[in-house]
């Protein structure tokens, strides 16, 4: 199984441990990513409100990319960067003006739009490609004691819902059962966790995401499992803000791949867990290590 | 009058301008003045509504006045007005078949923009016709007796009603109906708006009447298999599913559902949707009619397994009415009419997941709310919360899948009427503080808007705004352990969160899964709703597009009890008036051999879905039996010899209208 695989600028910054996490566990699983050459910014949300046209056109030269790597299927483990391909995908589909002038530009670069390039969110892959049984056939250490809310955010369920349910997705619930784990039923799966919000007006988006934690630890969780590399930063990083404006709030969030891979045995290093912010020392603690 | 040659011929040919709406598209005037050139049309005119009385009038003077042997109208569908204008020519002396009828407004006016195009194919159509109309031969209609019995499928309120009043008439009805008791929704309803008047006390003394009626065949537990035939001689096939229990010897004193090898209940009780548990053996519900007994093979130890003590049977003793040897019956029933009153299905809130019905315990439908109410209802009447508490406030969302273009479009009609009325009981059963989040309130019945103005004065509070969830996320003190509804409301122009402590979603309704097989069966057409579909909105609203099938209640579209009775009554009526004339018309429409140019390859006979065609051996010919004949014309197509013709679809006529058709002008 060999996916194209396409990191966007946060798994290079502040989401490093999700692409460490996301490497290894693959790597563990046998499933190969290999890394688009010279891809550019996904545009995120930003550009495609200033200028649609444009922000197609940045995308689609990543999609072009894909194509003429002769993989089809293209990993995207940011949510901005999933979004922000599938609606580019989209944008061409449905406009003829739009799909004209993205391959205007694409031509003066030598390159060709194609549009049978998939773009898949690697809780897809895992779920369906890999599937859970494989997944739960390589548990080293079944996460005992865990108790997760499961947060999808916003941007993998809406406004496109490619592998999930838009109101109730429950993939990584399943995963994270796989793994052993206890998943909490939590009402706020996706709801926003302030976005961009959290550093223009901070407030609000503080406000968002300390609704979130508060609700998971009044729902008993002692981790929260993100998808999205803006939500993990988010969640974990101002708890300390919080705490100055609300009540405390401690409580570690991690990449999904995070948790699969300590399920698996791996090294904490191997996984990033040192660069996080909330400890999850007390976390590990509570894993039973099991002879296999 | 049969003309000896076609030169003979005298048309009279009429443009309607429909009020506006053939005319704002089609420029009759010009059409009529077109026509008016052809060879053999004598008088062509335009006017405003043929249809009525001066439009036949005027028809009728010109044939006398004109000596006209020939008539084409071009108006709308020959649906609504072809048996109108056929009566009009015939009133006037004229075989009613001289007549040929031109479609302009559903084919040209209503479908097309461009006036100029429009007239252009108004003018072509009526060419076609006026060339067609020339071989028309005089015909006669064909008659057939009708069944005086009838047929009534669905033993809700409607069904009922409709039974009673043909009954009552003197007719014999067969009331088929497929759960184990006659009441349908009716049944599990506390009480009706807008009077409060007990459903119980108005429906069950009906009920009752339907089972004694000596001229009520009653049949429940059954569906209808398969439908033969046409109006006034229906062959309809009745399954009659075995309920184990001999409904003759039955007296329903409940023993065996005591004697039960299970103790208590344990399967989730259907007319109680679900609120309280059944045992295998049971009855429909206190007042089920006929009193008897059902088992449930699916549930019952002796029939899934052959294993079971049997204690049932010790119970009934010598009454010996439980039969684990019963069989599913086929009978065989021949009716003039049929009457379809097989309602409706409540929508299924799961396809909402905002409003998590099925997640959060506390979010309820208005018919489990309904029958909680009932004093004869799982609860005795008393509205409690899963865990047994009594609710301080309860909210009801209307437009549950109803009035949404992610689900149904339509609006239900009797939610918000429906909820009021809950609303209004649970205020004085319980005194919670009541919450109505609506869209719009829709109560323009009788009696109605004053209903809305008691539920006012009786403080429940109305929010406007679509509820965007239900959920259990508390972010106030207040709000801990309650529902949390979250709505902007639009009068107020904020989002609101409101804590309760139960939440009622009024479900609206929807066809039966099976709709479109019942459809079928019964050869009926649906909206795109899955609605079964009237002949006409307004002026024939309970008939179908097949003769002798009358369509009354919610299997028609949503409507409250009123309407379904009336729609119930008007069924019945129709059918009285076919049954009261004695005998049907048909259209002469069948075809036939020239037996001089048959050669007997007998080509037509696997041809015929009817079987209407017989062979004779000795003179080697083929012949066709007009009184089944359906006139489909597949014999007449695949004869080789072109020795088959059909009434009304003659070769000359077919190939007439072509020419007309195709001529250029």
């Amino acid at each position: 199984m060999k996916f194209c695989y396409y990191p966007g600028c946060s798994l290079r910054g502040t989401g490093r441990a999700y692409e460490e996490s996301l490497l290894a566990v693959f790597q563990v699983l046998g499933v190969e990513l290999q890394e688009l050459a010279d891809w550019n910014c996904c545009g995120a949300t930003a550009y495609m409100s200033v200028d649609e046209v444009m922000a197609c056109t940045l995308t689609a030269r990543n999609l072009a990319l894909a194509a003429r790597s002769g993989l089809h299927q293209m990993v995207a483990p940011c949510s901005a960067c999933f979004l922000a391909l599938n609606k580019t995908k989209h944008a061409i589909a449905e406009s003829p003006l739009i799909a004209q002038r993205v391959d205007e530009a694409l031509q003066r670069a030598g390159l060709t739009y194609e549009n049978g390039i998939a773009v898949r969110h690697p809780l897809d892959v895992l779920v369906t490609d890999v599937g859970l049984e494989a997944i739960r056939q390589r548990v080293r250490r079944p996460l005992t004691g865990f108790k997760i809310a499961p947060y999808y955010g916003c941007q993998i369920v809406r406004p496109y819902s490619p592998f999930d349910d838009q109101d109730r997705p429950a993939t990584m619930d399943r995963l994270l059962q796989a793994l052993g784990a206890e998943v909490l039923r939590y009402p706020l799966k996706t709801k926003c966790c302030g976005g961009s919000l959290t550093g223009t007006m901070a407030e609000i988006g503080l406000r968002l995401s300390y609704l979130l934690l508060r609700e998971a630890a009044k729902r008993g969780a002692n981790v929260i499992s993100t998808v999205c590399p803006l939500c993990q930063f988010n969640l974990e990083a101002y708890q300390d803000d919080m705490a100055r404006l609300w009540e405390p709030v401690r409580m570690p969030v991690l990449h999904f791949t995070q948790l699969m891979g300590i399920a698996f045995g791996l090294e904490p290093r191997q996984l990033g867990l040192q660069r996080g912010i909330v400890s999850v020392k007390p976390l590990l603690a509570r894993l039973q290590e099991v002879a296999i | 009058m049969n003309l000896g040659s076609l030169r003979d011929v005298r048309i009279g040919f009429y443009v309607c301008h429909c009020g506006s709406n053939i005319a704002e598209k089609v420029d009759c005037t010009a059409v009529a003045q077109y026509i008016a050139r052809l060879p053999g049309v004598i008088v062509s005119r335009d006017y405003k509504y043929m249809c009525s009385d001066p439009g036949q009038e005027l028809i009728q003077q010109d044939i006398r006045k004109f000596e006209l042997n020939r008539v084409v109208v071009a108006s709308c569908s020959p649906l609504l007005h072809e048996p109108t204008f056929r009566e009009a020519v015939a009133a006037a002396g004229l075989n009613r078949f001289f007549f040929q009828m031109v479609n302009i407004r559903e084919h040209v006016s209503w479908v097309h923009t461009d006036r100029t195009a429009a007239t252009a194919k108004a003018r072509a159509l009526a060419r076609a016709a006026v060339q067609r109309v020339r071989h028309h031969q005089a015909l006669e209609p064909l008659r057939a007796p009708i069944h005086p019995d009838t047929l009534v499928v669905g033993g809700g309120i409607s069904g009922i009603h409709a039974a009673l009043l043909l009954a009552n008439s003197g007719r014999h009805v067969f009331l088929v109906e497929r759960e184990p008791s006659i009441g349908g929704r009716m049944a599990q309803l506390d009480k009706t708006f807008p009077t409060l008047d007990c459903a119980a006390c108005i429906l069950t003394p009906k009920m009752s009447a339907v089972r004694n009626h000596p001229n009520i065949t009653l049949w429940t537990y059954s569906e209808v298999e398969k439908v033969d035939g046409y109006v006034g001689n229906y062959t309809v096939t009745v399954r009659r599913k075995p309920r184990y229990v001999d409904e003759d010897l039955c007296v329903g004193c409940k023993e065996c559902i005591e004697a039960c090898v299970y103790k208590e209940g344990k399967f989730p009780d259907e007319f109680n949707v679900g609120l309280s548990l059944r045992k295998p053996v049971y009855m429909a519900f206190a007042q089920a009619t006929p009193q008897v007994v059902v088992i449930d093979p699916e549930r019952c130890l002796k029939l899934k397994t052959g294993k079971c003590k049997q204690t049932c049977l010790e119970a009934c003793a010598d009454r010996k009415a439980i039969d684990f040897t019963q069989q599913e019956q086929h009978t065989e029933i021949k009716v003039g009419n049929i009457i379809i009153a097989t309602g409706f299905k409540t929508f299924d809130p799961h396809r909402i997941p905002q409003y998590r019905y099925g997640i959060l315990p506390n979010v309820i439908t208005s018919l489990e709310l309904e029958r909680m109410i009932t004093a004869s209802g799982p609860t005795a009447g008393e509205i409690r919360l899963r865990d047994g508490a009594h609710p301080k406030s309860v909210g009801f969302i209307l437009c549950v899948g109803s009035r949404d273009s992610r689900h149904n479009r339509w609006c239900s009609r009797t939610c918000c009427m429906h909820s009021m009325k809950l609303a209004q009981l649970v205020r004085e059963h319980t005194g919670a503080e009541v919450t109505i989040f609506y869209i719009d309130l829709r109560a323009p019945g009788k009696g109605y808007e004053e209903f809305l103005d008691r539920s006012l004065k009786m403080g429940i509070e109305f929010v406007r705004g679509r509820v965007a969830e239900v959920t259990d996320w508390a972010m106030t003190p207040e709000e801990e352990g309650k529902l949390v509804i979250r709505v902007e409301d639009t009068l107020a122009g904020f989002v609101r969160r409101i804590p309760l402590d139960l939440v009622v979603l009024a479900v609206g309704m929807e066809p039966h899964a099976d709709a479109q097989d019942v459809r079928r069966l019964f050869n009926m057409s649906c909206g795109t709703e899955g609605w079964f579909l009237e002949r006409h909105p307004k002026l024939a609203p309970v008939s179908t597009f097949t003769d002798g099938l009358f369509i009354a209640g919610c299997c028609q579209g949503p409507k409250d009890i009123p309407d379904s009775v009336a729609q119930a009554g008007a069924a019945a009526a129709e059918a009285l008036s076919l049954i009261g004339r004695g005998y049907i018309e048909q259209e002469p429409n069948t075809a036939a051999v020239d037996a001089t140019h048959c050669s007997g390859c007998k080509t037509c006979l696997p041809l015929c879905p009817y079987s209407a065609i017989t062979f004779d051996e000795t003179q080697h010919k083929a012949a066709v039996n007009p009184a089944i004949c359906k006139g489909c014309g597949t014999c007449v197509a695949g004869c080789p010899s072109g020795s088959i013709d059909q009434n009304l679809f003659t070769d000359e006529e077919i190939l007439a209208e072509i020419t007309g058709l195709l001529a250029s002008e």
